[in-house]
């Protein structure tokens, strides 16, 4: 285990640079809310970044080897149970249960 | 609105019941991973109230404990986090009072927070309401984190999986977008296009790909929206 100092110290780091990122568009961009292209962008950004990030978290996702099935079917779960019930909390919990369940058992990790 | 509620703060506290209830076992699943992870419980509950970014916490666990250089985690914390330049546009900071306010505004401007309040109900929240939402989240994250970290060593280390919490939540606020902009279709899709085109053609650097192509896909659409039906 790396020591605690430098533990601490990446934590700070990435802090600060998370919240610069939060800051700069109110610094910089502030006066250009008005203009009627950021406010076009700005309603529909949200929307996109959640699809992004969606794709990000799946990135390393192998499609031609079985570990893939998992968070494939995992993901299947989330979304069924969301539009089934439009309940956040039991979508989450579902999908990740089943991830669990398949990546601790089925889909193991069995060697390197 | 059918009622309207006597305090700001019981308000915020309906606001976020679906994403802040998300929060929790998402903050308890960075908390068991840390743990799992070799690293004291402590270090989960500063890295989820510091940070406050599950974005980035869930890939720090791994450069931490692998004792990576500073400057590549400051520069992986820039390209998972450079997001918030585009998203924090449509914050309604305008409505936060104060200076401290604005300062913690800014800090916790996570990616829900932002989706709740760029929703169309929020139109008329006030800035307490939205203050006293974005307080919340972050006390959920923060405590499901905690909590995860402390309960992490009673959970067996051949369960893994858990990170997916964080997939699950991205999935279900996309899925509630789709549902908010129905009268807006082409956006979503651009978004997945943009991605797809990112993690195939910049795989290192998909985050500040997809977002430079999906802003530049999105202002390309304005300006060709924009002249069509009539005069500019």
């Amino acid at each position: 285990m790396p020591d605690t100092t430098c533990l601490v110290v990446a934590v700070l780091v990435s802090a600060a640079v998370t919240w610069a990122l939060r800051v700069l568009p109110f610094a910089v961009v502030g006066p250009l809310r008005a203009s009627p292209t950021v406010q076009y962008l700005s309603t529909r950004i949200p929307a996109g970044i959640m699809v992004i990030l969606v794709v990000y978290c799946l990135r390393d996702t192998p499609l031609t080897r079985t570990a893939g099935l998992s968070p494939a079917a995992a993901l299947a779960v989330t979304v069924g149970v969301h539009l089934r019930r439009r309940n956040a909390p039991l979508s989450i919990l579902a999908g990740t249960a089943a991830h669990v369940a398949l990546a601790s058992t089925v889909f193991a990790h069995r060697g390197p | 609105m059918p009622s309207r509620t006597p305090s700001e703060a019981r308000a915020a506290l309906g606001d976020p019941a679906s994403v802040g209830l998300g929060f929790v076992p998402l903050g308890v699943a960075s908390g068991v991973l840390v743990v799992h992870a070799g690293v004291d419980w402590w270090w989960a509950s500063l890295s989820s109230a510091l940070i406050y970014g599950g974005s980035f916490e869930f890939p720090l666990i791994g450069m931490a404990t692998a004792a990576l250089p500073l400057a590549s985690v400051a520069v992986s914390a820039f390209l998972v986090n450079v997001r918030h330049v585009f998203s924090a546009l449509s914050f309604p900071l305008h409505r936060v009072e104060g200076p401290p306010g604005k300062a913690y505004g800014t800090f916790a401007l996570c990616d829900e927070a932002c989706a709740l309040t760029a929703g169309e109900q929020a139109r008329s929240w006030s800035g307490r309401r939205i203050r006293w939402l974005r307080l919340l989240l972050h006390l959920y994250w923060a405590g499901g984190s905690t909590a995860g970290a402390l309960l992490g060593s009673l959970i067996p280390e051949g369960v893994t999986g858990l990170d997916f919490a964080l997939t699950a939540l991205f999935a279900v606020l996309a899925l509630d977008a789709v549902r908010d902009r129905r009268g807006d279709l082409p956006t979503l899709p651009l978004a997945l296009l943009s991605a797809l085109t990112a993690r195939l053609l910049f795989p290192g650097g998909l985050l500040p790909a997809a977002f430079a192509l999906f802003t530049a896909g999105l202002l390309i659409r304005r300006l060709a929206t924009r002249e069509s039906p009539g005069h500019a």
